[in-house]
């Protein structure tokens, strides 16, 4: 079992959760190219170490959460929430 | 290489098996061959076999970073079976049903196929409607395939929780020329067999590099020293964008997921196909080995991974589905269960095609559907290399075709990898 240290929750086992994807896609203008949006919406990375990818906390706070996770050893080095202005408030409630 | 036959069974019973060659060479490294195939999974051998068998090709090389049957080949649960519909998928499905069924015979080696059938459930009228179509699809184009009602059902296979009333049994869709086969022997049978047509097997010989000239890969660097190639094929499926990057060809529409199976202690015959239960989040596929261990599998474990190894919340899932649809496996104990990697792809069809190096081919994104794939992915993609452009049936099978809208989605599940079971 993976345990995810949820900012909102706590930690807790990563059946609560489900898996998003690649956390370092960034969507171009919607007048970019096919080209840009076929590389956006198909083309992966797929890091074979630590990457930055998204959870669900869908069985829980039902927050999304940035996680970097080694996608060999499974250990996790940091989660926050996914959108920057929640990850403000986090911190200040610290 | 000693043929396999009558004659030579006769002859080693009378002389203490002692006149048994080994089964294939193991080879030094030559510093250059025609043609380099980098993976010694089924569809590598698979490649090499038909590079020399179809196109008189034998100075071909294949590398595997591990050994023949490690990776891969032995982390399946050796379903064989063509029911697809989509147009591509369904030609190339059915070609490799047909050369299953006479693999045996052509490799010289017994690959224990074992044309059971293959039983999909389906729970309501609504899953019998989409079902049928597909099967329907698969009766127009010639493959075999038939729908079973409640009473046929109950007599092939009686022991099948028949009362279960969230998602009652209504009657299966069959495929009976599907069915199993030993994944050791395919894999042993295609190395033998290209052995024998001239083609070094270099085990343990990992790729750690390569060097470019022109636009072309002018040499590989592995583990065993640098090795040259004319024409090159990938077929790593599980860590293509692994080798991919190291190409230095950026991004791939592939995801690396982690599959696991699991095989349990032999019993008495219980079993005589494939059933796959698939119904309320649950998926879940099983099958007796010849050995008596009863052979299953489910999900993926939803989360990116290279580790070869499955994590319990998916044992759990599938342990549940086993119930629901087997409850009289309550009491079996497992014996082993494993994981393998797998390209799961953005539609979730395979990749056979040529690349941005214009002497680099690529075999790939074989989702769940590896194994039953391996005698016609060896097939075309030696068809590709050989001939420099795609059959007809692959003529999709590339990396252009999601910017092109030719999306090849068999389950219409959308760009998400996991999804496509």
């Amino acid at each position: 079992m993976i345990r995810i240290n949820c900012p909102y929750c706590g930690e807790r086992d990563h059946s609560e959760f489900s898996y998003g994807g690649d956390a370092t896609i960034n969507y171009p203008s919607l007048d970019a190219s096919e080209k840009e949006w076929t590389e956006a919406i198909f083309f992966r990375k797929n890091i074979k170490g630590f990457q930055f990818e998204t959870w669900h906390h869908s069985n829980g706070c039902r927050m999304w959460l940035v996680v970097e996770r080694s996608t060999v050893t499974h250990e996790i080095k940091s989660v926050k929430p996914c959108h920057p202005n929640l990850q403000k408030v986090v911190e200040n409630n610290k | 290489m000693t043929k396999f036959n009558a004659w030579n069974v006769i002859k080693n019973g009378l002389n203490g098996q002692s006149y048994w060659t080994r089964q294939w060479r193991d080879p030094e490294p030559k510093s250059s061959y025609d043609i380099v195939i980098i993976g010694g999974g089924l569809h590598g051998l698979a490649t090499a076999y038909y590079l020399a068998k179809n196109h008189n090709i034998k100075n071909v090389a294949v590398l595997e970073k591990g050994w023949i049957g490690g990776g891969n080949a032995g982390r399946n649960t050796t379903i064989v079976r063509s029911n697809y519909m989509m147009p591509g998928n369904h030609e190339f499905y059915e070609h490799s049903l047909k050369l299953w069924e006479n693999l045996s015979h052509e490799l010289n080696y017994n690959v224990m196929f074992s044309q059971r059938a293959h039983v999909s459930l389906f729970h309501s009228p609504g899953a019998k409607d989409s079902i049928s179509r597909i099967y329907n699809i698969m009766r127009l184009h010639g493959t075999d395939a038939e729908l079973w009602d409640l009473k046929t059902l109950k007599k092939k296979i009686p022991h099948l929780n028949y009362h279960n009333s969230r998602f009652p049994i209504l009657g299966a869709a069959v495929q009976k020329r599907a069915g199993n086969a030993r994944h050791d022997a395919v894999a042993w049978g295609y190395a033998r067999a290209a052995d024998t047509l001239g083609v070094d097997i270099l085990q343990n010989c990992e790729v750690t590099g390569f060097t470019r000239k022109n636009g072309n890969i002018e040499s590989i660097q592995t583990s065993r020293g640098i090795i040259k190639g004319k024409k090159i094929g990938f077929a790593v499926a599980g860590n293509t964008s692994v080798l991919w990057q190291m190409a230095e060809l950026g991004n791939l529409p592939i995801e690396s997921h982690k599959l696991q199976a699991f095989v349990s202690e032999a019993v008495k015959p219980l079993l005589d196909q494939v059933v796959v239960y698939g119904v309320g989040g649950a998926h879940f596929y099983i099958s007796q080995s010849d050995k008596g261990s009863m052979v299953f599998g489910g999900d993926l474990d939803w989360y990116k991974s290279y580790a070869q190894r499955g994590n319990l919340p998916m044992v759990q899932d599938v342990a549940e589905a086993a119930m629901a649809i087997f409850p009289s496996l309550g009491r079996i104990r497992l014996l082993r269960h494993w994981a393998g990697v797998m390209d799961m792809t953005m539609d979730g069809s395979f990749f056979i095609c040529k690349t941005p190096i214009s002497n680099l081919y690529l075999n790939a994104g074989w989702n769940y559907g590896g194994f039953k794939a391996s005698p016609a992915s060896g097939w075309y993609f030696a068809d590709l290399i050989a001939n420099e452009s795609p059959h007809n049936y692959v003529q999709n099978h590339n990396l252009e075709r999601f910017e092109k809208g030719i999306n090849i989605d068999e389950r219409g599940a959308g760009p998400d990898p996991k999804l496509h079971g």
